[in-house]
């Protein structure tokens, strides 16, 4: 992970987080890779108001995927064959964070050079987690009510903003 | 000469930062499993404070440790140790490089203001424990999720954020990465400095220093960004020229919280608070300052309120005149080390090496150029090119240049380029093209916020 100078291990600026790529947020405004699950939030295609909470766990692939007002999917209505809205936020996952990083999180059974992620997973179903997962896209909406700020933040020299993808 | 400074190594340097290393090793594995080979290790870091003001503390410290006591009392003095011993690798670094510019300093004379955020640090520290005894190695989904709540807390009141921010991109990294045992290579140092910072901010009483109010006009010498999922900052390097006629270099800067959807260019949409800010720094203007707060350590306290945009001026012209004979201010106490160092330096008539420039002499100074940012102009290529560029000098491990601007010459056509050229949206039309589809990201999650938020 480096050429010459120090380690990986002995740099105070060694790269952790890959910059994540560019995306389209209306149809999924949120995914992460968070308490064992890729999960997120799919908006609905006929009611603003409405959005779909769909997680996937990690190791055992067990689908999830609920109303925000915690009715349960018609599409995927407790089985364990992925509905449009969990087709949706992997799709957005992959996007957002490449094959790769999603594969080895949900630790899904790719071949190499495997370019499906739902070739790799052995798909079961899931409790609902919609609350939780839902509570956590508020908090992630709730940092763009958070004030700026000039105080001086001297870590984040340990921070520098994410290169291009060149 | 420059070169001098950046071919040489301080005395004793090397052992302070094997000692540094033994420390970070052991938090691989976790303080909880603390084996024979380890355990030898420590005692030596303890050792080496021996006749220091630290020594008894440490070495009872360690003791316990390897014992299988650990509690916030001797992790303090653990990282208290280990910000001791970077401290003086970055004081020893400085003066080094400081002599080989020319550059006066003034000397560290304030004495803190203490803060009273008590109630809510202590989250943050038990989090940080159970990461120290369980290791990075032991941190798995649910350990790394562990600091949501305090971080949450932390960023709601105004004298935590320092902490919020950085517990917050502590946290992703071992989110992003967990179950690390799974981790093929692990970021030591690193994450052992941000362990480190943490711990110590989480203290009750940690040392603040107030800003006195100036008056002068600042003149920018470059933009550094700085990200991670949920903070942007963009920090000015500047000299600020007071009435009674000293020249100070000086740092402004502006952060915003974000999500990790929204990076790169349209980044710079977060920061809309500031538009002074963001004019100044695209358009390179000069800023006339009244009362605005300086640090002791050289951080100019931005007050839209308190700036005015000022005339144009060239950041290059500016250092060749006015950069060689400004004063540089100190660190503060804590936030010395070796990473912290950020130096504006003007180099030019250097030739080019790959990744590096060529001072002469044999004398060659790599390039940072995981540092140039996409939510700026500046390209590997154009730094490949560049007859003249200004930059921070860092040490990572070794000297660095992260360059903030470069002239160069391109189809025969001199160009410049600054990080901060588009502050105020992409000046070239394929990047603003593509800042205008990614920049819809800030106002699909607004949206979705004002709708799903107060429900």
């Amino acid at each position: 992970m480096t050429t010459d100078g120090a380690d990986f291990e002995r740099r105070g600026s060694a790269p952790v987080i890959a910059p994540v790529g560019p995306r389209k947020l209306a149809k999924v405004p949120f995914v992460e890779l968070a308490d064992g699950r890729l999960q997120g939030v799919v908006s609905s295609g006929s009611d603003i108001e409405r959005v779909y909470v769909s997680s996937i766990t990690a190791g055992d692939h067990g689908l999830s995927c609920n109303t925000n007002n915690n009715r349960p999917c018609g599409g995927l209505s407790g089985g364990s064959w992925a509905c449009n809205h969990l087709r949706a936020l992997a799709d957005a996952a992959v996007a957002q964070y490449g094959l790769a990083r999603v594969a080895r999180y949900l630790k899904a059974d790719l071949a190499d050079g495997g370019d499906d992620l739902w070739s790799g997973l052995h798909t079961t179903t899931a409790p609902n987690r919609a609350a939780e997962v839902f509570a956590s896209f508020l908090r992630h909406l709730s940092y763009l009510e958070v004030a700026p700020a000039t105080d001086p933040l001297p870590e984040l020299q340990w921070f520098p903003a994410a290169g291009a993808v060149r | 000469m420059l070169a001098d400074a950046l071919n040489s190594t301080p005395d004793g340097f090397a052992e302070a930062l094997t000692l540094v290393d033994g420390l970070d090793d052991a938090l691989v594995q976790g303080l909880a499993r603390i084996d024979e080979d380890r355990a030898t290790v420590l005692e030596s870091f303890a050792a080496a404070f021996g006749g220091s003001p630290l020594a008894d503390r440490i070495a009872d410290t360690i003791g316990k440790i390897i014992a299988g006591t650990v509690t916030d009392e001797h992790l303090v003095v653990l990282a208290g140790a280990r910000a001791a011993l970077l401290g003086a690798a970055h004081d020893a670094l400085r003066v080094s490089l400081d002599a080989a510019l020319g550059r006066s300093r003034a000397a560290w004379s304030d004495s803190p203001v203490v803060s009273d955020n008590g109630h809510l640090l202590a989250g943050g520290r038990s989090w940080l424990r159970e990461l120290a005894i369980a290791g990075w190695r032991g941190v798995d989904h649910e350990l790394a999720g562990g600091a949501a709540q305090a971080v949450q807390s932390l960023l709601a009141a105004p004298g935590t954020r320092r902490l919020a921010v950085l517990l917050d991109g502590f946290a992703a990294e071992l989110k992003a990465t967990a179950p690390v045992a799974t981790l093929p290579r692990i970021p030591v140092r690193r994450w052992a400095d941000l362990w480190t910072r943490a711990l110590l901010l989480s203290q009750d009483g940690y040392p603040h220093f107030e800003a006195t109010p100036i008056d002068g006009r600042l003149v920018l010498l470059g933009v550094d960004l700085h990200e991670h999922p949920t903070v942007f900052q963009a920090q000015a390097h500047g000299l600020l020229e007071t009435p009674d006629g000293t020249v100070r270099l000086v740092r402004t800067s502006v952060a915003a919280a974000k999500v990790d959807t929204i990076s790169g260019p349209s980044a710079w949409r977060m920061l809309s608070a500031f538009p002074i800010f963001r004019g100044v720094v695209a358009e390179h203007r000069t800023v006339e300052v009244s009362g605005m707060g300086l640090t002791p350590a050289g951080d100019l306290i931005w007050d839209e309120s308190r700036a005015a945009a000022g005339e144009p001026a060239d950041p290059f012209a500016a250092a060749r005149v006015r950069l060689g004979s400004a004063t540089a201010l100190p660190a503060a106490p804590l936030d010395r080390h070796p990473g912290a160092l950020a130096e504006p330096v003007l180099l030019e008539g250097y030739g080019h090496a790959e990744n590096a420039f060529d001072l002469g002499g044999g004398v060659s100074v790599a390039l940072d150029l995981d540092r140039l940012p996409a939510a700026g102009p500046l390209t590997p290529a154009l730094v490949g090119s560049s007859t003249a560029c200004l930059g921070l000098l860092r040490w990572d491990g070794r000297w660095l240049l992260q360059p903030l601007a470069v002239q160069a010459v391109v189809r025969k056509k001199p160009v410049a380029a600054h990080t901060g050229d588009w502050a105020l949206g992409p000046t070239e039309a394929k990047a603003a093209k593509a800042e205008a589809a990614a920049g819809t990201a800030v106002d699909v999650l607004r949206e979705r916020a004002g709708r799903l938020l107060r429900k």
